[in-house]
């Protein structure tokens, strides 16, 4: 009894969170790694990305719960994705014409493109302030929870209660069927695979006929998509504010290079390491020890490794140290 | 392109300075807040509280022989120093002639060290709390209207004992505010006896507080106090610590008190509780009166504090006949203390009138001023808890 007490614990503070934030985590580097891999820069931008993807959903959830068109016991917000993902699109193939095509056409180095993502990112952050402005949205609505703390602990019969909110469950579950059409759409469609070939080598590509304007063009709109995803995801487990997506950009690029930049596989580990890394090292064990060790063993203290102040010192001290002796990541990305 | 743009930057310029020789007498005061920032819901009826102060004063038309007041904002991000001091700077380039301001407690802080006391600039800050700006060196320049957190913790604590609330869980957003009221909240519950299980702080703009929640559930108690900000990572944590049913009910000081807390967290809240500068005066009625008439919620947290701190500096402007800081500075506590007439909100008119024949006046304005120390607040807080969605007042202390 103890021992699943002890399980329960662990489970609701430290495993259902940490799987919840390393799927949106693992969505936003997967943006990130794709862009660094066959547009070969770090799009700094991509926060916003998620902010605007995001903010287009929320405009349209908004309006279909004016005209009362609900998901049941899901949130709305899923129906209204699609135009949302739509919208990201549009916004990301007009700043690849009017913005990266010129510097692209000029063979700029990958320095400047970082460069022209960063004012990329400064407008967009105008532009989702602008429409919505900088305060938190709330737009989940339908079931909130799939288990509440309350009723597992009487259906139990435990001391510990354990609760998934509905959003965990519908970000893990949409993480992996995102993550199995990347997958598939990369290694068994014709274009994923000419978007492989123009990652591995360019003019080896070009020479084979592929056209890079539409490589391009595709990688843009699965980006767009992974990004309005993935802000989805997290402005509905927690709540929509454009500040935070900007803040979100850190731990995002750490879980891509930590996991190897390029690599799909590495932004997903990734994205698990950082997150589970936030959660567990700072996470005090007292509660499970006190159900797991006999009595006289149980501990005074909180038996915390770290204060939860270094919580993001733990993320970047594990980037640190990938990157001193394996500086192409966990997965064999491209050199950073 | 770069013709018209230059005609139109030329044409505004020249606009802008023949509309300030229009106004020769004018009286700028700085309303330097967090207009961006973790408590940005709160700043816009601060700064209309001080704007009305303002407007009152120019209306009466009887400051300094019928002056203009003007208000000019300006950003402090409530956490940004270097955003703070910058736009500190460009409100004494503007010419102002004080400065209510800042908000938050380590923005404040950073302002009067680098700015006002280099400038001899006076501060009157409607809302930094923090015990360590009592002591901060500041040549007498600098004021606030909210008292100091080392009073709210012994209030928070006394609180927390009444309700028969033995041990507490601490979180603190992690800055000045929040450092210095969880400290004066930890040492007041424990001289009471009261037991603190953990203190932690939580960094704000974060979107993911579980490793904090977990580390503060595992470490349990009654209560989970929340020394951070309603915008920010304290409503981020309130909600994670709901949702994993790890605590049911928090205590909420000053950063949290707000409409919007209850209005994002929803029925869950219902039950905790919390306090914020406020005093039964007659003024807060009155201010909350003027307020719903221009149109902007009088009760909202800090925006009677600010509406004082702007009658403050211009009623010793008037007292000292002048606008420049280093004359009035010496009058803001005869302003606001006994002996003389006592003034509520709404009779700025009045108390200018008084000082310009000489008389003497007892500002109470809408917190009943009271000026103590190296000026600041004695404090009477307001008890609040959450009921049906809404901040109720139970009573005041």
């Amino acid at each position: 009894m103890d021992l699943l007490n002890a399980l329960v614990a662990l489970t609701n503070f430290v495993i259902v969170p940490g799987l919840a934030y390393g799927s949106q985590l693992a969505l936003g580097a997967l943006g990130v790694t794709l862009i660094y891999g066959i547009l070969r820069f770090s799009n700094f931008a991509h926060g916003d990305t998620m902010a605007f993807g995001a903010m287009l959903t929320i405009l349209v959830t908004w309006g279909f719960q004016a005209m009362g068109i609900t998901f049941g016991v899901l949130p709305t917000a899923l129906l209204a994705l699609p135009f949302g993902i739509l919208g990201t699109i549009g916004l990301m193939l007009f700043t690849d014409r009017t913005v990266y095509r010129f510097y692209r056409q000029q063979k700029a180095k990958p320095v400047i493109f970082v460069m022209v993502s960063l004012g990329v990112m400064f407008m967009m952050n105008g532009l989702v302030r602008f429409i919505i402005g900088p305060g938190d949205q709330r737009f989940a609505d339908g079931e909130r929870f799939i288990i509440k703390a309350r009723a597992f602990k009487e259906m139990t019969g435990l001391e510990e209660g354990l609760a998934i909110k509905t959003t965990q469950g519908i970000t893990v579950i949409t993480a992996v069927i995102v993550v199995a059409l990347l997958f598939w759409f990369l290694n068994k469609t014709r274009t994923g695979k000419s978007m492989r070939a123009y990652s591995d080598n360019e003019d080896l590509a070009l020479l084979s006929g592929i056209n890079p304007e539409r490589v391009v063009m595709y990688t843009w709109m699965i980006v767009a998509a992974l990004a309005t995803i993935a802000g989805v995801l997290y402005g509905l487990d927690k709540s929509f504010k454009p500040f935070t997506y900007f803040q979100l950009l850190l731990p995002i690029f750490a879980a891509a290079i930590v996991g190897g930049l390029g690599s799909p596989l590495g932004a997903i580990a990734g994205g698990f390491i950082i997150a589970f890394s936030e959660v567990t090292i700072t996470y005090a064990w007292k509660k499970v020890l006190a159900y797991v060790l006999p009595d006289h063993l149980a501990p005074d203290g909180l038996v915390q490794l770290l204060s939860t102040d270094y919580k993001f010192a733990v993320s970047f001290a594990i980037l640190i140290v990938v990157l001193l002796f394996k500086p192409t990541g966990l997965f064999k990305g491209k050199a950073v | 392109m770069k013709k018209l743009l230059m005609a139109t930057a030329a044409a505004a310029l020249t606009a802008g300075t023949a509309f300030a020789d229009g106004h020769a007498k004018e009286v700028k005061l700085g309303v330097l807040f967090g207009f961006t920032g973790p408590i940005e819901s709160l700043t816009p009826s601060m700064a209309q509280g001080a704007e009305m102060a303002m407007e009152e004063v120019t209306e009466s038309g009887k400051l300094l022989d019928g002056a203009k007041v003007t208000p000019v904002r300006a950003d402090t991000g409530c956490i940004d120093n270097g955003l703070a001091t910058a736009n500190a700077e460009k409100l004494l380039a503007e010419g102002v002639s004080g400065i209510i301001g800042g908000d938050c407690s380590g923005v404040t802080g950073a302002v009067l060290q680098n700015v006002a006391l280099p400038n001899g600039m006076v501060m009157i800050s409607p809302s930094a709390s923090s015990p360590g700006l009592t002591s901060m060196e500041d040549n007498g320049l600098f004021f606030r209207t909210t008292p100091s957190d080392a009073r709210q913790g012994e209030i928070m604590a006394e609180i927390l004992k009444d309700r028969g609330v033995e041990s507490i869980a601490l979180t603190y957003t992690n800055n000045d505010y929040g450092k210095g009221l969880a400290d004066s909240i930890q040492s007041a519950f424990e001289a009471a006896g009261g037991t603190v299980t953990i203190v932690t702080a939580h960094e704000d703009g974060k979107g993911d507080y579980s490793a904090e929640v977990g580390a503060l559930a595992s470490a349990g108690g009654d209560v989970l106090v929340v020394a951070g900000y309603l915008d920010q990572g304290g409503l981020g944590i309130i909600q994670g610590a709901l949702d994993s049913g790890a605590f049911d009910t928090f205590g909420l000081p000053d950063g949290m008190i707000g409409e919007s807390l209850p209005k994002n967290i929803g029925p869950d809240l219902d039950g905790s509780f919390g306090q914020i500068a406020g005093s039964d005066s007659k003024g807060a009625e009155i201010f909350a009166e003027m307020a719903k008439e221009v149109g902007f919620d009088g009760t909202s947290a800090y925006s009677s504090e600010s509406y004082d701190a702007a009658a403050l500096l211009l009623l010793a402007m008037q007292a000292a006949n002048s606008t420049e800081p280093s004359d009035y500075v010496g009058k803001i506590l005869d302003v606001a203390n006994a002996p003389g007439e006592p003034i509520n909100p709404g009779e700025l008119g009045k108390a200018l009138e008084i000082l310009a024949n000489g008389g003497e006046i007892d500002y109470q304005g809408a917190t009943g001023v009271e000026l103590i120390g190296p000026g600041e607040s004695a404090g009477s807080y307001r008890e609040i808890e959450v009921r049906d969605g809404k901040n109720e007042t139970l009573r005041f202390r």
